[in-house]
């Protein structure tokens, strides 16, 4: 029997019992685009989560004062610590070879008022790294000017939010804005960023590190950023980071650091395997299916008796029935599972288009792996209809009208 | 060219032993028109479906053409089956979703013949059998003579040197009866071995050797023209 006729066999078969195997074609179908669907609402789960972690920039390393202690007697968390970090630790660890850029961060709130309006705003003090570091961009106007960071220097760049509610639309740049008891120029608005993980900058006012030292009158830095030169210098970057600190504090290692690359990772791991999970709670329908084709097939087999009969006496041999069942139920599922991924497609497009701002993605391996399933329980399921088919009694087979 | 010796088939019903076949000799050669007759459950059917392979004995010795073909796999037994044995039934044994042409050509496919000689035979068997304006019809939608007709070619379309058929007319009215039996007895003129299982006494008398059977063994085996 050539393969080019079996197909052609199973295929007459099939058309003949239409209702039958629209059955099996929908129940396939259904399996296959929620496999396709889930999966691709977990990828654009764990891409969301993600792409928002890569958003504050590349190759960023966060080092926070005090360390997390798991020894000794009272828990200790974040900022315990006697020793500040300080803007000579910050400007220290430019001298390593792996660090591009360092932007020390002062944070606090004071009121803000410019015009006639005041308000509660959160102050930034940093450097003109910052803008580099953060990928931040500006509206208008200049960020921080480049000048050493011990210096002070009354400028400020403001948020939108900011910028709205103090100067509505009237032309900012140059305004004087009143931050606590000192007066700052307005050199630059912010683009509107929305909330980046935590701070969001349309609601901020940068001004110069050691502005924001004076004006909070702490020379205390809230963390310091740090942009390294690759992503591969990330580890021995720490290791500067580390040792430089340990110098600086009489042989302590007091500080956190944290990257930015291990933050995504985490998330990443715990995202794909979500999306795995989900996948393979889609996958039960899949099972489900397989074993409404065996049923139905065996039906089919016990409906097909005389057929089997015939063909066993007109010179089938058993292993060829057993060809010729096993490929219908593998066509069956093949095809339910082509308009499975038709449907889970579409279903994946019509949740990117109701929902625009959510990357929804159909990842590589889910089709693939949807199809495979499919195969699978087809086949796996045709085998006992198959070997039912196979082993009839010809001759009692025959005797049946 | 069909030689059994010492041939026992015995089911199991219940807890009782049917000895279908009991110690059954027989040989028919090459050509020869053979009838088998004998009341229901005589055990007719059982001996045409052991000469057909598709059951086995439970003892006994069976050659085709010369060979042994008792202990043959299943493999082995469906290709002897498909070169050596045409089938005509009863009940017609059409595939119902399957055209007159195509049932016609499932023999070919199985045997795995390439499809330009199999549309070539088909289109020879169709015209032989007077089939040329029913070739893409259904089975539904022919009469029984010409359902048994597209049976006939179906059985022949390999060429095999034996024909069986299991009451071939039971299920046709006379005229159409006849006319089978006509296409029957012209393939057995060419040369192929007809073996004829019936109860119909009239059919059975048109064999040149008849065979009659009572309680699964062989109770008169006579040639025509002979007394019986």
């Amino acid at each position: 029997m050539r393969a080019a006729d079996v197909l052609l066999l199973v295929a007459k078969s099939i058309r003949a019992q239409r209702l039958r195997s629209a059955l099996i074609l929908i129940a396939m179908a259904i399996g296959v685009a929620a496999v396709i669907v889930l999966a691709a609402l977990g990828e654009g789960a764990r891409r969301y989560i993600t792409g928002e972690f890569s958003a504050l920039g590349t190759n960023l390393i966060f080092i926070l004062p005090g360390r997390s202690e798991t020894t000794g007697g009272q828990p200790p968390l974040l900022g315990e610590t006697p020793r500040d970090l300080t803007l000579d630790d910050a400007l220290a660890l430019l001298r390593s070879p792996y660090i591009a850029n360092v932007a020390p961060v002062v944070i606090g709130s004071a009121p803000v008022s410019g015009g006639q309006r005041e308000r509660e705003s959160n102050i930034m003090g940093s450097t003109s790294d910052l803008l580099a570091v953060r990928h931040l961009n500006l509206a208008q106007g200049r960020f921080l000017p480049e000048i050493p960071a011990q210096r002070a220097l009354p400028v400020c760049v403001i948020g939108q939010t900011v910028r709205n509610e103090l100067f509505g639309s009237r032309p900012v740049l140059g305004q004087w804005l009143r931050i606590g008891d000192r007066r700052f120029r307005v050199i630059g608005v912010l683009a509107s960023e929305g909330q980046s993980v935590g701070v969001d900058f349309d609601e901020v006012v940068i001004v110069p590190v050691a502005s924001a030292q004076a004006l909070f009158d702490s020379p205390a830095l809230f963390r310091i950023l740090v942009e390294t030169k690759s992503r591969g210098a990330t580890m021995p970057a720490i290791e500067d980071i580390n040792r430089t600190i340990e110098e600086r504090h009489e042989g302590e290692n007091d500080v956190t650091v944290i990257t930015q690359d291990s933050v995504v990772h985490t998330f990443d791991v715990i995202l794909t395997k979500v999306t795995l999970g989900i996948a393979g709670i889609a996958a039960i329908s899949l099972a489900v299916s397989g074993t409404l084709i065996m049923n139905v097939m065996l039906v089919s087999v016990s409906q097909r008796t005389a057929e089997i009969g015939l063909l066993k006496a007109i010179g089938a041999a058993s292993a060829q029935l057993k060809i010729l069942f096993l490929a219908e139920a593998a066509l069956l599922s093949l095809t339910g599972a082509a308009a499975g991924l038709a449907g889970g497609y579409a279903g994946a497009l019509a949740v990117a288009r109701l929902y625009p701002a959510f990357p929804i993605t159909v990842p590589g391996w889910s089709p693939l792996a949807a199809l495979a399933t499919a195969l699978a329980t087809g086949l796996l399921f045709g085998v006992l209809p198959a070997a039912r088919a196979a082993k009839l009694d010809p001759v009692e087979a025959l005797a049946r009208r | 060219m069909i030689r059994l010796n010492g041939i026992n088939r015995n089911f199991t019903v219940g807890d009782q032993i049917v000895h279908a076949l009991k110690d059954v000799d027989l040989a028919i050669a090459a050509g020869e028109y053979v009838s088998v007759m004998g009341p229901s459950g005589s055990g007719k059917s059982t001996l045409l479906n052991t000469i057909s392979l598709l059951d086995r004995p439970s003892f006994g010795n069976y050659e085709l053409n010369g060979k042994n073909v008792t202990d043959l796999s299943d493999q082995e037994l469906a290709r002897v089956r498909r070169e050596n044995i045409g089938f005509v039934f009863q009940f017609f044994h059409l595939i119902a979703r399957l055209t007159a042409a195509e049932n016609i050509e499932m023999p070919l496919i199985l045997a795995g013949v390439d499809r330009n000689q199999r549309t070539q035979r088909v289109e020879q068997a169709i015209a032989a059998y007077g089939l040329g304006n029913r070739a893409d019809h259904r089975p539904d939608q022919l009469s029984g003579g010409q359902r048994q007709r597209v049976a006939i070619a179906r059985a022949t379309i390999m060429r095999p040197g034996i024909i069986l058929a299991d009451e071939p007319t039971g299920n046709l009215d006379r005229h159409s009866g006849i006319e089978i039996v006509d296409l029957l007895e012209r393939l057995n003129r060419d040369g192929v071995t007809l073996l004829v299982v019936t109860h119909d006494p009239a059919l059975g008398k048109r064999a040149a050797r008849r065979i009659t059977m009572v309680d699964g063994a062989i109770v008169s085996d006579s040639l025509a023209g002979s007394t019986d």
